[in-house]
């Protein structure tokens, strides 16, 4: 028999019962609907968590001062500065597929404008900071690399400290005291919110780092080295080669410092939603299996009913295969009908959710898939039991079935 | 032409746990295209196993069975289906017709099953005139439901005819049907006849079998009698005189 009749064959049969077939698809309604609802909701949350990390900046490798032995006890990371700013310059010169380098230095100041003070973050940078962070200007220009070398009195500064010192002026061009050592205001960062751990990436003054370690914090060592690869394959060699540079350059010491790569910290961060998934997952095949087990019941009561029926087609003609694929056909189409519905919901249900509590959230067009694939195989498994019963009976048999 | 049905010694053993039921102990006979034969027996002389291997429903144990021409003892399932489909049409007790389902659809269903694909306009066409020919051709959307008795028979008459199969198995046609609607059906399979197809009916009654061409009496299971029928009754005459009885029961 054509596909097109028994699709349609199938469609009649399903509504005679309609109460009943609802009901049977109900279960892969609830399931496939929950799947896609939550889903979305994760999917949303994890994109989120995943423009914060990029955030971070593009395929950065930091290399952190730390886990060093002075005197019997030992530091973990950022516990003691041992870097230098020899260190930097040998990963500059020494390391393939590195882009750009920046020395880094951080201490909490209070700096002062006008009238007003803020106590602020105080960064010593090298001038490829922005390209490392993917950082834009809003005003003005970056400090430039004779900056560094002139050790001059020049900062940029980030949204929050704007608000704070400037309400209502424009900054650029004016000055910012910090340890009463006056700095220019050459830009204005662009704003760029809250970073993974909740912090205010714009409550910031950027300085260069030898300003910052002759004028202001007169350190010999530097917190951290930024590290910008040229790209994300090349990150974990990268990361490799800085370890081993470092290494060498402390000649058997133990290490003092720890390498870490964006890739890590995205991972560290999407590593709960991908928990949430597997367990959604897991929890979404137990509700399939379950709506399956029902739609294989149901099939198994309509095989029973339909004997005598299953009798005349086989009496006419109809081959085994043919009521095999009939019944098949059958239990496909509601579980698909039941799959599509699901979609429908669940996407509707994320939506629900989008506007009353305001997470965003995405319906990945993968998932849509693998619900309507995922529905329909169920179908296939539940309904191959019932029909292969069917495709047995007898046709004498079958017509005295009263 | 082969004889429509050429039987050479068929036996049919049922084994029921320890018990071996000889339903059928060898049976030969031959039908030619255009009989009208009345198949009767007791309950038990194994006159419908002998219907259902004629129908190509069940195989033989032992023996030979020839349906136009090709023999048919030894096809598997399959094979037993599409013989079915092309060469048998039944007609049942009980009608047997899909419930919920109108006239014309009960009709094309042989054609579904058909291995060539026949398009949807020539299977409606070949339907409606199969129902024409039975004297339905009014009552093409009416489902099993809304139709009496004699008509779903007829239904059934028209499903069986419309693959033009060499052969007509009816199985007790009247059984569940009054005395005049019998006789009505007896008309329709007398036309049909008429028109050169071959019948093969299952039956207990004898004046049912009085319409017939030729009677084969079942026992135990053997042919005990093959005879032609004598005084051949003409539906379309029985019918005027139970009218005409009707009548005068009502005058008086």
């Amino acid at each position: 028999m054509r596909t097109a009749a028994t699709v349609r064959l199938a469609l009649r049969a399903l509504r005679r019962n309609k109460l009943r077939s609802t009901l049977t698809m109900l279960g892969i309604i609830i399931g496939v609907g929950s799947v896609i609802a939550s889903v979305s909701i994760t999917t949303g949350a994890t994109r989120e968590v995943e423009g914060r990390v990029a955030a971070l900046g593009q395929n950065v490798v930091t290399v952190f001062s730390g886990s060093f032995t002075s005197g019997g006890s030992r530091g973990g990371w950022g516990s003691a500065p041992t870097l230098t700013l020899g260190d930097a310059e040998a990963i500059r010169t020494e390391i393939p597929n590195v882009v750009a380098v920046s020395p880094e230095l951080r201490d909490r100041l209070t700096v002062q404008a006008g009238g007003l003070n803020w106590r602020t973050q105080v960064l010593g940078e090298g001038p490829d900071y922005l390209q490392i962070r993917s950082w834009n200007l809003r005003a003005g220009a970056m400090f430039t690399e004779r900056d560094v070398q002139a050790v001059t009195k020049v900062a940029v500064i980030g949204q929050t400290v704007v608000d704070q010192l400037f309400p209502g002026e424009d900054p650029v061009g004016q000055t910012l005291r910090v340890r009463d050592i006056p700095f220019k205001i050459v830009g204005v960062l662009e704003p760029k919110g809250f970073n993974l751990f909740g912090s205010d990436q714009d409550d910031v003054v950027v300085i260069p780092y030898t300003s910052h370690m002759r004028r202001v914090s007169r350190a010999q060592f530097v917190n951290s080295i930024l590290v910008q690869a040229a790209s994300t394959p090349a990150i974990p060699r990268v990361q490799a080669d800085i370890s081993e540079l470092l290494q060498q350059r402390r000649a058997g010491r133990e290490p003092d410092f720890t390498v870490r790569t964006q890739l890590e910290l995205a991972e560290t961060a999407t590593a709960t939603s991908r928990v949430m998934s597997v367990l959604l997952a897991a929890i979404a095949s137990v509700s399939l299996i379950v709506g399956g087990i029902g739609i294989m019941n149901i099939m198994l009561v309509s095989v029973t009913e339909r004997t005598r029926e299953i009798g005349i087609r086989m009496a006419v003609g109809a081959r085994g295969r043919d009521i095999l694929v009939q019944f098949l056909v059958e239990a496909v189409t509601l579980s698909a009908i039941g799959g599509l519905v699901g979609i429908g919901l669940g996407v509707a249900a994320s939506e629900i959710v989008a506007n009353t509590t305001g997470w965003p959230t995405v319906t990945p067009v993968s998932w849509v898939g693998i619900a309507s694939l995922s529905s329909a195989l169920v179908g296939i498994l539940s309904g191959f039991y019932p029909a292969w019963k069917a495709s047995q009976l007898d046709p004498i048999e079958a017509l005295r079935y009263e | 032409m082969p004889p429509v049905i050429q039987l050479e010694d068929i036996q049919k053993t049922y084994h029921t746990g320890e018990v071996e039921v000889r339903a059928v102990r060898g049976v030969s006979l031959a039908i030619e295209p255009g009989e009208f034969v009345a198949l009767m027996g007791a309950s038990g002389s194994g006159k419908s196993t002998l219907m259902n291997l004629l129908g190509c429903l069940d195989h033989p144990t032992a023996g030979r069975y020839c349906l136009a021409g090709v023999d048919v003892s030894g096809l598997d399932r399959d094979e037993r289906a599409d013989i079915r489909n092309q060469k048998i049409g039944f007609v049942f007790q009980g009608f047997n017709l899909l419930p919920r389902t109108s006239a014309l659809e009960n009709v094309e269903l042989p054609m579904l099953y058909q291995r060539q694909r026949i398009p949807g306009h020539e299977r409606h066409e070949r339907a409606r005139q199969a129902l024409e020919l039975v004297g339905l051709g009014g009552r093409l959307d009416h489902q099993p439901s809304q139709l009496s008795g004699g008509q779903q028979q007829r239904v059934a008459i028209a499903r069986a005819l419309v693959n033009q199969p060499a052969l007509i198995l009816a199985d007790e046609p009247t059984g569940n049907l009054d005395s005049q609607t019998s006789i009505e059906i007896m008309g329709v399979f007398q036309r049909l006849n008429d028109q050169g197809i071959t019948i093969v009916m299952v039956t207990h009654e004898l004046d049912i079998a009085r319409y017939t061409r030729r009677n084969i009496v079942l026992r135990d299971g053997q042919v005990v009698s093959d005879t032609p029928v004598a005084h051949r009754l003409a539906a379309e005459r029985e019918l005027e005189k139970l009218r005409a009885a009707q009548q005068e029961v009502r005058l008086s």
